[in-house]
């Protein structure tokens, strides 16, 4: 297990609100669970005060907890037992998180955390400038595509979250500085593959192709991604 | 040539797994997907379940556990609390994506599953539960509730069947653990991924304390095709016991890594040239493979040779199949390295609940720092090899296990690298005392 603490104090801010759409949709996701089961919300809000804030602080656990009427130390506990939220600021433009388990391991992923800490610096740490940080993460679950990283980024207007596949050091370079610019690069293979299919000649499913991009691609593109 | 009975399009439950087909919802029905959906509730619950139960369907999360079976285990009659459906879509284990393909690219065949799933089970509520990470398949998967939801094929009276019944899309945020079933009902009540002691079973006390099933999201998805097609359509695929077609995940040194879509009981040599376009430097280049995700031990270029890939054929090699996820590793690679880079993921994963677990990882992945360097006494093997036999079966759930197994794998297989790299180092130390003379 691995031991998770809040931000210091110094970085904490004093207070916490969803946006006007966040809390229109705050209660749909309550609305998804049974009459006094609110706390089953508790993930999906913390992770969009994530999305709206770029990591979670104590004030957004604390509004959490009185919106779900819960005990501030429930949310505690969930905010610390869970890897994918931030306890303390991440790069105002990007957040990313290579893979380095096995799978991706042996496909080069070592060569994308040395990527990081040459143009980021250390994992866990705001760049200099401010614009970006990273982390290696555990099994993202895209092993036929390693090696691989999610990218979490705050450009063109809105929130994203994608996974950059097929990696290689140089072109990873590539995307970290088109983010430290305020871009968005297009995610998914960066070999040229549809999906997860072998590359080159299809070895099944090979008729009726009419997509051009596959579900992920495209939700990024319509989100800017370019 | 190989004289294997490679699977065809016409028998691919998953037609569109790579989603360059029309993903729209009028070609998903072109394609045979909600294509009499009421008739299969019409012809009702004892059916469904006796159909799956012929069909000799597995569960693919993992432990293989027979679906219909496990179906059969929830109450005939409702005692006044709700049944639930709960789908494990926590796909976590290192080498394993799958479901993945299956939530962005072909999300109605889940949908249709939860519907008939939850029918067989007298539940009137599915939640999906997703690993936090897979944002771009939450919406692609919540985009298709809202169109099912359209389109009346879920909700009330669904599918003109006389059926009410929802289907929500949760997720959560970065924990191996919850992937473990009981965790996953936790995690889904707003708690810490803590799994529970069994008994009780979920299917007597699950999710809000009623009843509920948790299965994969393949083994849902794959419902609606064995019903429309029969279970002995599909139990015509694979060795007895080890029925089906399966979603196998390829990653690591083949030269073209993929998911795809084959029968079960396919020859490992076959499925890697068929569709991956061979070994990296050719099969005598291969140094070890592990065939079903990161849990299940290694597997020798000689053990792996004929092997097929099923439940059974796997599991008399003292491996497994679990989820399909296999990870080829050529003679390139440092195999204490790899195997340690598991280690350090149950490390990180280890809720911390039990003991055993909490510390023994912490510990197995220490000596194993030591190992990959070569920086231990050769009588330290034997030591590892005891901690990973007390954290094994020591636990409430199977992390502790899947945590021991690939480390007995690597002593089990590859006991002679690690004494010589250990004595490697020696020699290193006399060598520089020598020369430092």
């Amino acid at each position: 297990m691995t031991t998770r603490r809040l931000a210091d104090d110094a970085v904490q801010p004093d207070s916490f609100a969803f946006s006007p759409e966040n809390a229109d949709w705050v209660k749909t996701q309550v609305a998804k669970f049974p009459e006094g089961r609110q706390a089953s919300a508790v993930i999906p809000l913390l992770w969009r005060a994530q999305e709206q804030e770029g990591w979670v602080s104590r004030a957004a656990i604390e509004e959490t907890a009185r919106l779900l009427d819960m005990p501030t130390i429930r949310v505690l506990e969930v905010a610390t037992f869970y890897f994918m939220f931030q306890l303390s600021p991440t790069g105002s433009n990007a957040h990313i998180q290579v893979c380095g388990t096995t799978p991706c391991m042996l496909c080069g992923a070592e060569s994308l955390v040395s990527v990081c800490e040459t143009l980021i610096g250390p994992a866990h740490a705001v760049s200099a400038d401010g614009l970006l940080s990273w982390e290696e993460v555990e099994c993202l679950g895209a092993c036929a595509n390693a090696p691989m990283a999610q990218i979490d980024s705050w450009v063109k207007g809105g929130f994203h979250s994608d996974y950059y596949e097929d990696l290689d050091k140089d072109g990873f370079a590539a995307i970290i500085e088109a983010f430290r610019a305020g871009g968005y690069p297009k995610p998914g293979s960066q070999t040229g593959r549809f999906a997860s299919e072998p590359l080159g000649a299809q070895t099944s499913l090979t008729a009726d192709h009419t997509e051009h991009h596959n579900a992920a691609v495209a939700a990024a593109i319509t989100e800017g991604a370019a | 040539m190989s004289s294997f009975d490679f699977l065809t399009d016409e028998n691919r439950i998953f037609t569109n797994l790579y989603g360059q087909k029309d993903r729209s919802l009028k070609a998903v029905k072109a394609r045979g997907h909600w294509d009499g959906t009421a008739d299969i509730l019409g012809k009702g619950r004892d059916w469904i379940v006796q159909e799956m139960k012929d069909s000799g369907l597995r569960g693919r999360g993992g432990a293989g556990f027979p679906t219909g079976l496990k179906w059969s285990f929830m109450p005939k009659e409702s005692d006044g609390r709700p049944h639930y459906l709960v789908v494990n879509a926590d796909e976590s284990e290192p080498g394993t994506c799958k479901d993945r393909e299956i939530m962005r690219h072909d999300p109605h065949t889940l949908i249709e599953g939860c519907l008939i799933a939850s029918f067989a089970m007298g539940a009137h509520a599915a939640y999906i539960y997703i690993r936090g990470e897979y944002v771009r398949e939450r919406e692609a998967l919540q985009r298709a509730i809202d169109e099912a939801y359209e389109d009346g094929l879920i909700g009330k009276n669904a599918c003109g069947s006389g059926y009410d019944f929802d289907c929500y899309l949760s997720h959560g945020a970065g924990a191996y653990i919850c992937g473990e079933e009981t965790a996953l009902i936790e995690s889904l009540e707003g708690k810490k991924g803590m799994p529970r002691l069994k008994p009780p079973f979920p299917a007597n006390v699950g999710l809000y304390g009623c009843p509920s099933t948790v299965n994969n999201v393949e083994s849902i998805a794959v419902v609606p095709t064995i019903l429309r097609r029969g279970g002995s359509w599909f139990a015509g695929f694979g060795r007895e016991r080890n029925a089906g077609t399966k979603v196998f995940a390829i990653s690591g040194h083949v030269n073209r890594p993929c998911v795809v879509e084959e029968a079960m009981s396919i020859p490992f040599q076959d499925l890697i040239d068929r569709h991956c376009g061979g070994f990296r430097g050719g099969y005598g280049n291969m140094k070890a493979v592990i065939p079903g995700g990161s849990s299940v031990p290694c597997l020798t270029n000689a053990q792996a040779k004929d092997v097929l890939m099923d439940f059974d054929a796997l599991s008399a090699l003292k491996s497994g199949l679990g989820t399909a996820a296999v990870i080829v590793m050529d003679e390139s690679t440092d195999i204490i390295k790899a195997i340690w880079r598991l280690s350090k993921f149950y490390k990180h994963e280890s809720c911390g609940q039990c003991t055993p677990c909490r510390e023994g990882t912490g510990w197995m992945m220490r000596v194993m720092d030591r190992l990959v360097e070569g920086r231990a006494a050769v009588e330290e093997i034997d030591m590892l090899l005891e901690v990973t036999k007390q954290v094994e079966g020591h636990t409430i759930c199977a992390l502790g296990d899947a945590a021991a197994w690939p480390i007995q794998g690597l002593i089990r297989n590859f006991r002679d690298e690690i004494e010589e790299r250990i004595k490697a180092l020696d020699t290193g130390r006399v060598t520089a005392a020598v020369a430092a003379e």
